[in-house]
């Protein structure tokens, strides 16, 4: 059993994020940098599955400039085999597309059983690489697994629907898939598993290896939503008031 | 690098302890605390994490790190409760050690891997009722009788001895009638002829085994000796200065539990319309706090980058050690006036940081051994 774990590394909940000043994106100097934590949980099920099995390698793979090597170690150090790290000079790509077309060049070789994503990222929350990417590569796919059920040439996977709706699939092996979070508790990295990390390969991937065609998205914009209160006081007799209500309800805040 | 002394490998250590410290110990630091419960399945966890064979070489099963890990992990510990952090370092430092410094290969076999896997607790025995700082005036005795040693005596204040399956002590040692001066023994602690007290009541560390025990004609193997008495006891008590490197790191956690707790108030807290981390006598409160943190984790961290080099460490352990616990005590006395009459309460979990850490003050040699050790190293260097 052969799996990917696609990993990324992005701004810890409790980092500032200051903003550059054109607009597109933030500063990366000044953020504090953690795994994906939804990245966790898809680190974990396949940890699980290789063991269980008894025998099979886990690879994580993450893009993204020198700094998503802590990350890739991290990963490393729960019990990863080894890694594929494809790099990144300057701005980060955030194109999913792009990104799915980068692992996919890379990644066709490797003829993995199993990718798994977290569920989304926690910066841009797009949450299609991994079903992108498993189009590309012609494996069957499914998001958000709240269980796993690994058979002989196939997987059966417990999705979450809307509603409390369950439903189980059955995929034919290769299959990528994304993890919801909270399926299984992820382990700490055991102080064995962190000096191990050391002797463990990362295989680099230079950008020009990787990124092919032009960006079909880009991010215009990046700003901090305003706040604003406004207060209308709606007057008249109690049906016409009722009806302003209604109106509004239905109009502007789009609840009914 | 956030640390002169980290390589990337210390890093993740850190990260590892903080984040394990974090979601299993703090939830359940003042439980623990208020019933006085010895936190076994925590060990567990710390011995399946590779927490309790920190400084025990691979080839025993333990992570083989060094000095600086030790700390740091001892240090996180202690940052979210000093009753585990002390099962911890008590288990490794002198519960281990000895027995890695100066055991034969086969008590090295059959203790280490167990200690290290944490499936095996370590606890030493030195304290007695009238030999606590002056360590020489031991009267536990053990006479020579053929193959076997018997043992009298007794220690008190022994850390985890009620949870350990081996035990380090110290004995003066008799042969052919001639006192050969002190040595230290190992002995699995279902010897018979070693009775263990009741968990003693204390003012902190209240989730922490100490207790007290007496040797009645325990009967023990010749085997059982670590080292040569008498002329290995200095050197003995040497390996007990990376113990108070060791207690100088769980001074810093236990500060830096209360400074954080203290810190968090004075942004949230408001009186007169602000918050009070804008009241200057708060605020610089707060930086002094800061400070004398800072300057414990250095002098703690260099003692032992030190040791780690081979270098001697008699000086800035001592150092440490002093500096680090009375700063331990102060900035638990002072988080508790941030907080006021929160402090004060139990809810608020900050009165058992300063509980916790008045014994920092006493245990492994008390800050006025630390400034006798201290005064004697300095005056060593002055040429006359």
């Amino acid at each position: 059993m052969k799996i990917a774990v696609l990993v990324k590394q992005v701004p810890g909940s409790e980092s500032v994020l200051p903003i550059l000043n054109d607009e597109t994106w933030v500063d990366e100097s000044l953020v504090s940098f953690i795994m994906n934590p939804p990245d966790n949980f898809a680190i974990e099920e396949a940890l699980l599955i290789k063991e269980k099995a008894g025998e099979g390698e886990v690879v994580i793979v993450s893009m993204g400039p020198d700094r998503v090597k802590k990350t890739i170690k991290e990963g490393l150090a729960k019990g990863a085999d080894r890694a594929i790290h494809l790099e990144e000079d300057g701005q980060i790509e955030t194109d999913p597309l792009s990104i799915s077309k980068s692992f996919s060049t890379v990644l066709k070789e490797e003829n993995f059983d199993l990718i798994f994503t977290g569920l989304q990222s926690d910066d841009t929350g797009m949450g299609q690489t991994g079903v992108l990417l498993g189009e590309m590569l012609g494996y069957s796919t499914a998001t958000l697994a709240m269980e796993t059920d690994v058979q002989s040439d196939s997987i059966r996977v417990k999705r979450e629907l809307e509603s409390g709706w369950f439903q189980w699939v059955k995929l034919p092996m290769p299959a990528s898939i994304s993890i919801q979070s909270g399926l299984n508790t992820p382990r700490y990295p055991s102080l064995k598993g962190i000096m191990g990390a050391k002797r463990k390969e990362i295989k680099s991937i230079p950008v020009s290896e990787h990124r092919v065609g032009s960006k079909m998205q880009t991010i215009e914009k990046v700003f901090i939503p305003q706040t604003s209160k406004q207060t209308e006081m709606i007057e008249g007799d109690a049906d016409s008031v009722a009806t302003r209500i209604v109106e509004i309800l239905k109009t502007d805040l789009k609840v009914l | 690098m956030d640390n002169l002394f980290f390589t990337n490998e210390h890093i993740m250590i850190r990260n590892m302890v903080r984040e394990f410290a974090d979601s299993e110990i703090t939830p359940v630091a003042q439980e623990l605390d208020e019933l006085g419960k010895f936190p076994r399945d925590l060990v567990d966890k710390m011995g399946e994490l590779g927490l309790m064979g920190i400084l025990i070489p691979e080839k025993y099963g333990g992570a083989g790190l060094d000095m600086v890990a030790f700390a740091t992990a001892i240090m996180e510990l202690g940052r979210a409760d000093a009753s585990v952090a002390i099962t911890m370092t008590a288990h490794s430092s002198l519960g281990s050690l000895p027995i890695l410094m100066f055991g034969s290969e086969e008590q090295k076999n059959t203790y280490l891997p167990k200690l290290a896997s944490g499936e095996m607790l370590g606890a030493f025995g030195l304290t007695e009722p009238d030999a606590g700082s002056d360590a020489g005036a031991t009267k536990t005795k053990a006479v020579r009788d053929g193959d076997e040693y018997v043992v009298n005596g007794g220690k008190i204040f022994i850390t985890n001895v009620g949870e350990a399956g081996v035990l380090s002590f110290t004995s003066q040692v008799v042969e052919n009638g001639e006192n050969l001066g002190i040595a230290a023994f190992t002995i699995p602690t279902n010897t018979e002829g070693l009775e263990i007290g009741p968990k003693e009541k204390k003012m902190g560390w209240r989730a922490s085994d100490t207790r007290q025990l007496f040797f009645k004609d325990m009967r023990i193997p010749a085997s059982s000796i670590l080292g040569t008495p008498g002329e290995g006891f200095k050197t003995f008590m040497k390996t007990l200065t990376s113990g108070r490197v060791s207690i100088g790191a769980l001074s810093v956690g236990t500060a830096v539990g209360a400074y954080e707790r203290a810190l968090a108030y004075s942004k949230e807290r408001e009186a007169f319309g602000k918050s009070i981390h804008k009241f200057q006598s708060v605020g610089f409160k707060l930086a002094d706090m800061a400070t004398k943190i800072e300057a414990s984790k250095l002098l703690v961290y260099h003692a032992a980058w030190m040791k780690d080099q081979g270098l001697d460490i008699t000086k800035e352990a001592a150092m440490a050690k002093l500096f680090a616990s009375e700063t331990a005590m102060e900035v638990t006395t002072e988080a508790i006036q941030v907080l006021g009459g929160y402090g004060y309460v139990r809810d608020y979990g900050v009165e058992r940081f300063f509980r916790d850490a008045k014994i920092l003050e006493i245990g492994e040699g008390t800050s006025e051994i630390q400034r006798l050790i201290i005064s004697r190293e300095i005056i060593k260097d002055v040429q006359v």
